[in-house]
């Protein structure tokens, strides 16, 4: 926030939960607009995270292991058990095992930029906004890209896609649809209505939970980050304002830690129901 | 919180670095971690594999030392036994020279005995004849008498 007279509180929070983006948009769903900052920080954590990868699958090695490569050997084999337990088809795992250590490893960095200092990069980029030229209020910069529903679902669908796509596959178009009809309450023709409404709703639900408990997750941490930011923005030499800003240091140390775990758990389980949602397509009910 | 483009351009990315990840990450890693467990197992069998032969190294050698050890004993054995022959033939060896030396004496003696006699004989027939001669000197003639007198002399 780079600008002359302090912001309110609500001004403070809205601006930072405002996206960069190409438009302004003002339907619920509009296809025209992109959030520039969510695209700009998922694509290079993503990329950071597969190049890392690729580093060190370039040159593992079967004999001793570096540290780096027992890290991620460690990683890879977490996420090979977890995946032979849950899909069951080796040639489905060829995919879909990796797509899950990509998932977990991506989404726990993207997660992980809550850590960084609230304003530490949206104020660097109000700097360059403004020495561009641009007027540095209406630089927004929104760093945790999982803190994006459109980010969440984006991934939830892809998940979606791959059920679709692996039900199909493996059961066969005309037997998917079959048991799309038939499950789970039976073949008889009255209930093929109510099985297919009951199917559709499970897809549903499971893309839209999947994609929403993340977002959930993230949205609510970073915006207690927000509030406990604003405690300290409260210093004012004053006594009471002295304790709101050991109050910041305090809480802000707590839940920050705290949110270590939230964002390995975050990622741990959108990757594992990425394993369950696909395991599911492969199994007849 | 509106829905917008973002959602497709994340959806493809995420199939895009699953992808990247199913070919240039996946593949080389559970390649070291197969090959790692294969080594490993390896290593434990060549493990296996040494203490057996160990163990075939070792009764081997206890053969050979129980075999060293009876050969020895046959050598030994064996020694004993020439020696004891070799004594036994040295002692008859030795007994044999004694005797030849006993009956080498003895012969000498008798020789020297034989010796003794022909020369006293000679001489008692020289003492005889110069008796004979000394009460003869006058009838008998040496050289007459040569023949009586040694025939005498084989008399005695």
């Amino acid at each position: 926030m780079a600008s002359n007279a302090a912001p309110t509180a609500s001004e403070y929070i809205i601006h930072h939960l405002t996206h960069l983006k190409n438009a302004s948009q003002t339907a619920l769903v509009d296809w025209s607009v992109f959030h520039l900052d969510t695209l700009f920080f998922s694509i290079t954590l993503g990329l950071l995270a597969v190049f890392a990868l690729a580093r060190v699958a370039r040159r593992a090695t079967a004999g001793v292991p570096g540290r780096w490569q027992a890290a991620v050997e460690i990683l890879v084999e977490l996420v090979a058990d977890q995946a032979k337990g849950i899909v069951h088809s080796p040639e489905s795992r060829k995919f879909v095992a990796p797509l899950a250590l990509t998932v977990f490893v991506w989404i726990f960095l993207m997660n992980a930029m809550d850590l960084l200092p609230l304003d530490l990069l949206p104020n660097l980029w109000a700097a360059i906004y403004g020495a561009a030229g641009g007027d540095a209020h209406h630089a927004y910069l929104r760093v945790v890209p999982t803190a994006d529903l459109n980010a969440t679902l984006g991934m939830s669908c892809g998940v979606l896609l791959l059920c679709l796509y692996y039900n199909v596959k493996i059961k066969g178009l005309s037997h998917w649809v079959h048991e799309l009809f038939t499950a789970p309450f039976g073949a008889h023709p009255l209930l093929w209505p109510v099985n297919f409404a009951m199917q559709l709703i499970e897809f549903i639900a499971k893309t839209v939970s999947h994609g929403m408990r993340l977002f959930g997750n993230m949205y609510a941490g970073e915006l207690i980050f927000m509030l406990i930011a604003l405690m300290g923005a409260a210093w004012a030499g004053t006594v009471g304002s002295g304790l709101l800003w050991i109050g910041h240091v305090i809480a802000g140390a707590i839940w920050a830690i705290f949110h270590i775990l939230i964002i390995t758990l975050q990622a741990f389980i959108f990757m594992m129901l990425t394993l369950v949602y696909v395991g599911q397509a492969h199994e007849s009910h | 919180m509106n829905l917008n483009a973002t959602l497709l351009a994340q959806l493809v990315v995420f199939f895009i670095l699953a992808w990247f990840t199913m070919k240039y990450v996946w593949p080389p890693i559970m390649k070291a971690l197969d090959e790692r467990a294969a080594k490993i197992a390896e290593g434990l069998a060549a493990a296996e594999r040494a203490k057996t032969d160990l163990q075939l190294a070792e009764r081997r050698a206890a053969d050979e030392l129980r075999r060293a050890r009876e050969a020895a004993n046959e050598i030994r054995a064996s020694a004993e036994r020439q020696g004891a022959q070799i004594l036994e033939e040295a002692r008859m060896e030795a007994a044999r020279i004694i005797a030849a030396a006993r009956a080498a004496a003895e012969a000498e003696a008798q020789a020297a005995a034989q010796r003794a006699k022909e020369a006293l004989r000679e001489q008692v027939a020289l003492l005889a004849v110069a008796g004979a001669e000394r009460i003869l000197r006058r009838e008998i003639d040496a050289a007459r008498h040569a023949e009586l007198i040694e025939q005498l002399k084989a008399e005695l």
